[in-house]
């Protein structure tokens, strides 16, 4: 099984330790065999170590350690954000979020609604059964 | 008459070291203007006849008993409590959830604070059976949720409206004693169950304004498997 995500100039990676928890950033430069140089649009470049970065399948074309404006016209260019929201892990992290923020009102409307769809189903499941047993 | 002066509240002698006023006695003297007063009066400073003692109001009799050691008098008490910081996130038309006692679990609207510290609370009644109650903030989680309050007049509830009355203690005689004491249950004054039903009716229309509210306030909350207190947002 070879590795598909590679640490290299331009990988995008989510920060998964730290204040910067859950913070999506580029990978500028590597330092030593521990540390790379990071860098986001909203944040202050700075040194993280590897162990604190999940890699993304995102990569983004970008010379080494770009000023900011590259940078950001590199990721809007590759359209990291879209490309992000929309691969399946970026949409979990979104749903997780939103289910944090519920609030006791808002969860209990949630249970209402599975009940209710559950209660659709097995109506459905019933009636194909009714059918097929005959 | 001339119009009336504002009072001086600083002293016209301002100090340099504590005890040692910048201006000496003759400085002062010419400060104050006593030479003017002098000068107003004719040379000398005005000077009032003392006014005649009133006859002492009551004649104070010696008291009888001297007691042998001097006894200090308490410093008067003048504290008046405040009722308990009401918090944040608690305002009228919060939904809460109750933590202790017989309505663990529900969830309530709150109306207001009363002088006590304590929260006025109502299910209402007939969504989820608590009645106008008083409640601690501390056995309290305040939700996010709020109802709207305003057609609501509490202005008459307060710790007095809330108090048990005192039972009459009736000496029992000895053959009495061994009887037992047939417990009258106290039917609710029909005036408190009218308090409830107005309370209530204004509330009610507020609640079935919002979709799926009246269920939210007729179910109890419980802790489920997984769930985090500190991590749940209210």
């Amino acid at each position: 099984m070879p590795f598909k995500r590679y640490v290299e100039i331009g990988r995008v990676a989510l920060v998964n330790y730290g204040k910067e928890y859950g913070r999506l950033v580029v990978i500028v430069d590597v330092i030593d065999q521990n540390r790379a140089l990071v860098d986001a649009p909203d944040m202050v470049r700075g040194q993280m170590n590897f162990k604190r970065l999940s890699l993304t399948d995102i990569r983004i074309d970008i010379p080494r350690v770009p000023k900011k404006k590259t940078l950001i016209a590199a990721m809007e260019a590759a359209d990291v954000k879209n490309k992000w929201e929309n691969s399946s892990w970026g949409r979990k992290l979104i749903v997780q979020k939103r289910r944090a923020s519920l609030n006791d009102f808002d969860k209990f409307k949630v249970m209402l609604a599975k009940i209710k769809r559950g209660g659709a189903i097995r109506q459905e499941l019933a009636k194909l059964k009714k059918e097929t047993a005959v | 008459m001339a119009p009336t002066k504002k009072e001086r509240t600083a002293s016209r002698n301002p100090s340099l070291v504590r005890g040692i006023g910048k201006f000496s006695r003759s400085k002062m003297y010419h400060k104050r203007g006593i030479w003017a007063i002098k000068a107003k009066h004719g040379g000398s400073f005005p000077h009032h006849e003392p006014k005649p003692a009133s006859a002492p109001t009551a004649a104070v009799k010696p008291p009888k008993f001297y007691p042998a050691d001097d006894v200090k008098t308490p410093i008067p008490n003048r504290r008046k409590p405040k009722p308990t910081k009401l918090r944040a996130s608690i305002t009228p038309g919060t939904v809460l959830i109750l933590l202790a006692g017989r309505f663990m679990g529900k969830r309530v609207v709150f109306l207001k604070q009363l002088p006590s510290g304590l929260l006025l609370v109502t299910g209402p009644f007939k969504i989820n059976g608590v009645p106008l109650r008083r409640v601690n903030q501390a056995y309290v989680i305040a939700t996010s949720t709020k109802v709207d309050i305003s057609g609501v007049n509490v202005d008459k509830f307060d710790d007095k409206y809330f108090t048990k009355e005192k039972k009459k203690t009736t000496k029992k005689g000895e053959g009495e004693f061994f009887e037992t004491d047939k417990e009258e249950t106290k039917a609710l004054p029909q005036e408190k169950k009218d308090d409830q039903k107005a309370v209530d009716s204004q509330l009610i229309k507020a609640i079935e304004a919002v979709e799926d509210l009246k269920v939210y306030l007729g179910a109890r909350f419980s802790l489920r498997s997984g769930m985090k207190p500190h991590e749940l947002k209210f």
